[in-house]
């Protein structure tokens, strides 16, 4: 100890221990010092990066969608602003209660419960932390000038323009439009959807979600600087990206040949569908499904609004039945028969069959719709009064081979099409290896028998397709074999109106057909429907342009007799293919005739003249 | 009075005496370690004007204002203090220890809670925070009781009880809950038995029983589900070793303090800093005003700040040799490493490498008491100084 007595001490001892602490103290400010130049000099530009990051908040600017036009160019859809009511959750007051009691008062303003005004927003930052949740949309100038009024009671609360998708002709076109909505989950993880956030609207059904990516425009943003609590500073509004709207979409739909096919299927009030199209290129001019929907109710449904949109699967108002329904196509498919059996050489156009409205065939009566005898038929005849008992023998001729089977391949039946609509079907066409192979597998109760290719023959049976389908085929019956992909988009335009691309889908194949089959068929559909005797005479009889038409009646236990019509037009180079069906709309002159003669009356601008004479069925 | 100036007059000749430092006796005050002070004040008031003014609303100046005044007081406090013989402060140890003991303690029953912890007590003008006044008075009871001490008992013996006499008071501040000055304490106590001459040995010692006191706090204890520290304070102080991994809670604070003092880079942001101008930075008037340094004026200006430090701890050591009786050595000795140790820490905090313990910038964090008492302690060291060189000089002390 060198502490003898409280006097200045001296000696090595205090000088050593006053040298280590010297030392370490170097040391620890050598330390200090090194840390500071990493950090500062060495490693700066990433921290000064890091910082950068730190004070800025990105607002997103929505971009509003592209309309979407007729092929006249007039709107379909387009947006309108909404008043939107916003709540900015940081500036609310801080003590709960008190916050509690403005939304509570807000909720009554819109007519919300406060336990739904606080999951509204418990979602909304879930998504989207810091900005602003959107409450409600389309609130009333009431509301907006009752709240500006009273500012001071409802801090954090603002009105705010939205963008909101707009249907000036309520439902019309609704399948093909189809609607928008938040991106789910699920698709934020498709490639198609990459670069999308929570939150953001993307098209659902319909054409919305075909083109979606180019509907969907680029959403600009607002950088503002923040604090640490996400809050914008004062005058911190640092850039500004301007959104860029979506391109617009023109469909090929002719609007007054939509009007007109979906006004005659309203006019029977029962489920059905039609298309109008192109022969030659495939684009689709009318489109539409019975019944229909306003998509306008989807955008914020109310639960008993969804509930009415899915009671009844019968009626079920969201398909649409022209590219999803599942039916036989009753004596429409004849075409097809009659193709195989020239095609394959089992009949000549002018082979003969004796019609006398009745057949047995493996022990079974088959006869005639309406128990008819028409005497000796050739294959004209047999289109124009549609002799069952004529296509029965070549169904029965035909049952040996898969002619008639690789034959509605061949013109697409029971296969997607490729149109640019989402959620198409694809049918059955039945063979005997199908209906084996289910025998097999206990799923039915017989093997295939000679009567299921009769029945195929003349549409019936276990036939299933749809109405798009047959339009299709029939496009390339009088294209002379071009199987077209069936279309509604037709071009995309900027926002000026500058054309940026044209769609012209490629044929999905050609079909070689003889010229002379084609000619042979089509003079028996334009027989059957402007010659005397012939089944849609009375409807199209009288109409001024030539053309070649088809009735159906397909049978569809338990359900009435379904009403088919396939009309191609003008006869004998057609433009156009319209098909329609009525589900329990009797026989296919009675109900899908007259409403395609209005389509078609409609496209042409002529209208038919009356020539009498009954309906019968075929 | 007029005696002692004649007599300095008569020895040392050469110098002319009459300015004011003579007149109030301030004659050997030691001028490069009263500038570090000032200085060091001065650039807290500076800083804390250019980077609080928005802080509270309508109030621009509240926090520049409050450390000016305190800034002076503590200044004023320095100068009448190096007129005082510190050597009264011996005599006066019990007096001071029973004084530091009884006002922590009162703290639990009249002091206010801040953020969870009592510390002070709200006087009408000042909140008075005991154990910050606290620090000096530990080194100068305590150097007493180890000169008092000196010849009586076994060195281990009088390391014990050493110990006990610092712990004792570490122990209530640890119990505000007030880690930081608790640790301040135990290196104040550190501090002066080093320099009473306690055996290296028994340094050693206690060195192996602080690692494994940290073993025990940190690991064995919340193992065995009794934790000493509160949760917080847990992880702050552990937080710094992995902080990065997670930019949230503890280890958020010294993520943000790293990237504004690397985003200062070498000349600072000035009014361009975000970091801390944007509340990213918390405690930035207190116990982060590092950060505000760096980044405001980068390594230039943080560079000075740690250089006046030096300068100061420089100063203090040299004190310590000076001093004309152990008394002084000891005390100047437990103020300088105490101070070491707070800048070290708190510099250390705000630069990523070292645990977040509260512990402020001495005359830089924003704070009445500490500012006071820092300068105090000044003061104090400036008393040694101005001893020691009278009596080198004619042997003459007041």
């Amino acid at each position: 100890m060198y502490l003898r007595s409280d006097q200045r001490p001296q000696g090595s001892r205090l000088l050593l221990r006053v040298a280590v602490v010297g030392g370490v103290a170097v040391a620890l400010f050598a330390v200090l010092f090194f840390r500071l130049w990493n950090l500062q000099v060495i490693d700066g530009d990433k921290y000064l990066a890091e910082a950068q990051t730190n004070r800025t908040r990105e607002y997103k600017v929505i971009a509003p969608r592209g309309d979407i036009l007729y092929s006249d160019g007039s709107v379909l859809v387009d947006n309108r602003t909404s008043l939107a009511l916003t709540i900015e959750t940081s500036k609310l007051p801080h003590d709960e209660a008190q916050a509690n009691a403005e939304l509570k008062e807000l909720g009554s303003l819109v007519n919300m419960p406060l336990k739904k005004v606080k999951r509204k927003i418990r979602e909304e930052e879930d998504v989207a932390p810091g900005a602003p949740v959107q409450l409600r949309r389309d609130i009333g100038h009431d509301i907006v000038y009752y709240l500006e009024e009273n500012q001071r009671d409802f801090p954090g609360v603002k009105v705010e323009q939205v963008f909101v998708r707009a249907y000036p002709e309520g439902s019309r076109a609704a399948h093909l439009v189809g609607s928008v909505g938040e991106v789910s989950e699920e698709e934020l993880k498709e490639q198609r959807y990459k670069g999308l956030e929570p939150g953001d609207e993307v098209g659902k059904e319909g054409v919305e979600d075909t083109y979606d990516h180019l509907l969907r425009g680029v959403p600009g943003t607002t950088r503002v600087q923040v604090d640490a609590f996400g809050q914008p500073t004062p005058g911190g509004e640092l850039v500004s990206q301007p959104p860029a709207p979506g391109d617009n979409l023109k469909l090929a739909i002719d609007p007054k040949v939509q009007e007109a096919g979906e006004d005659s299927l309203a006019s029977y009030g029962l489920p059905g569908a039609f298309v109008t199209m192109d022969v030659q290129n495939g684009e689709l001019l009318g489109l539409g499904s019975y019944p229909t929907y306003d998509p306008d109710v989807l955008i914020e449904p109310s639960q008993k609004e969804v509930d009415e949109l899915y009671e009844d699967p019968e009626w079920a108002p969201l398909t649409n039945r022209a590219t999803e329904g599942h039916y036989p196509s009753g004596s429409t498919f004849k075409m097809i028969t009659a193709m195989a059996a020239l095609e394959g050489g089992v009949a000549t156009p002018s082979t003969t069959i004796v019609d006398n409205g009745f057949i047995e065939i493996a022990g079974q009566p088959f006869q005639n719709a309406g128990k008819q005898a028409y005497g000796p038929v050739d294959l004209e005849k047999a289109m124009k009064v549609s002799s069952d008992i004529y296509f029965y023998e070549l169904g029965r001729e035909m049952n040996q081979t898969d002619l008639l089977q690789n034959w509605a391949a061949r013109f697409g039946i029971a296969q997607q099409t490729g149109i640019d609509l989402p959620g198409e079907a694809e049918g059955q066409v039945p063979s005997k290896e199908w209906r084996d192979q289910l025998y097999a597998e206990g799923e039915t109760d017989r093997p295939w028998a000679v009567g299921d290719n009769i029945q195929l023959a003349t549409g019936q049976g276990d036939l299933q397709m749809d109405p798009l389908q047959l339009a299709v085929a029939y496009a390339a019956l009088a294209n002379g074999g071009k199987l077209v992909t069936p279309h509604v988009g037709k071009e995309v335009l900027d926002p000026l109106g500058r054309v940026l691309k044209e769609f012209e889908p490629k044929p999905r194949r050609e079909i070689q057909i003889d010229p002379a089959t084609r000619d042979a068929i089509m003079a028996g559909l334009h027989a059957s429907a402007q010659e005397p005797e012939g089944t849609s005479y009375p409807v199209f009889g009288g109409f001024p342009i030539p053309v070649a038409g088809k009735t159906g009646t397909a049978q569809r236990p338990p359900h009435e007799d379904q009403a088919w019509y396939v009309v191609l037009a003008p006869y004998p180079n057609p433009r156009i293919v319209t098909v329609v069906t009525i589900e329990e709309g009797g026989f296919g002159a009675q109900t899908a005739a007259p409403a395609a003669l209005r389509i078609l009356e409609a496209y042409f601008d002529k209208k038919a003249t009356e020539v009498g004479g009954e309906t019968v069925a075929e | 009075m007029y005696q002692a100036r004649t007599r300095n007059t008569r020895a040392a000749p050469f110098e002319v005496h009459t300015g004011i430092a003579e007149r109030l006796g301030l004659a050997h005050l030691d001028w490069p370690l009263a500038l570090a002070g000032i200085g060091l004040i001065l650039f807290s008031v500076f800083t804390l004007g250019q980077a609080t003014s928005h802080d509270v609303p309508g109030n621009p100046g509240y926090y520049v204002d409050r450390q000016m005044i305190y800034g002076v007081l503590g200044v004023l406090g320095m100068l009448v203090l190096a007129r005082i013989d510190y050597s009264r402060f011996r005599e006066l140890r019990v007096g001071i220890y029973t004084f530091l003991c009884v006002s922590i303690s009162l703290v639990f029953v009249f002091g206010f809670a801040a953020k969870g912890s009592r510390r002070a007590f709200d006087l009408p003008f000042f909140s008075f925070q005991p154990s910050e006044l606290g620090k000096l008075l530990l080194v100068l009871a305590l150097a007493g009781f180890v000169i008092d001490g000196a010849r009586r008992g076994s060195p281990v013996r009088r390391t014990l009880r050493y110990l006990a006499l610092g712990l004792a008071p570490a122990a209530l501040v640890f119990l505000q809950p007030d880690l930081g000055t608790s640790l301040v304490f135990v290196a104040a106590t550190l501090a002066v038995m080093y320099f009473g001459g306690v055996p290296w040995t028994h340094f050693a010692v206690i060195g192996g029983g602080i690692v494994a006191l940290i073993a025990v706090v940190l690991v064995a204890a919340p193992a065995v589900g009794t934790p000493i520290l509160k949760g917080y304070q847990e992880e702050r102080l552990t937080s710094f070793m992995n902080s990065g991994e997670h930019a949230d809670g503890a280890a958020y604070q010294q993520t943000q303090s790293k990237i504004a003092i690397g985003s200062g880079q070498f000349d600072g942001r000035g009014e361009k800093a975000t970091q801390t101008r944007l509340s990213f930075v918390p405690e930035r008037h207190t116990d982060f005003i590092f950060a505000v340094i760096g980044e405001r004026y980068g390594f230039v200006g943080a560079a000075f700040v740690l250089s006046l430090y030096a300068l100061l701890f420089w100063r203090a050591l040299k004190i310590t040799t000076l001093s004309k009786n152990s008394y002084g050595t000891l005390v100047a000795g437990g103020i300088a490493l105490s101070l070491l140790f707070q800048v070290f820490v708190n510099v250390g905090m705000n630069l990523g490498i070292m645990p977040i313990t509260g512990i402020p910038l001495p005359l830089m964090s924003y704070g009445g008491s500490a500012v006071i008492a820092t300068f105090l302690a000044i003061g104090v060291l400036q008393s040694i100084n101005i001893q020691a060189r009278v009596s080198q000089k004619d042997g003459f002390a007041w």
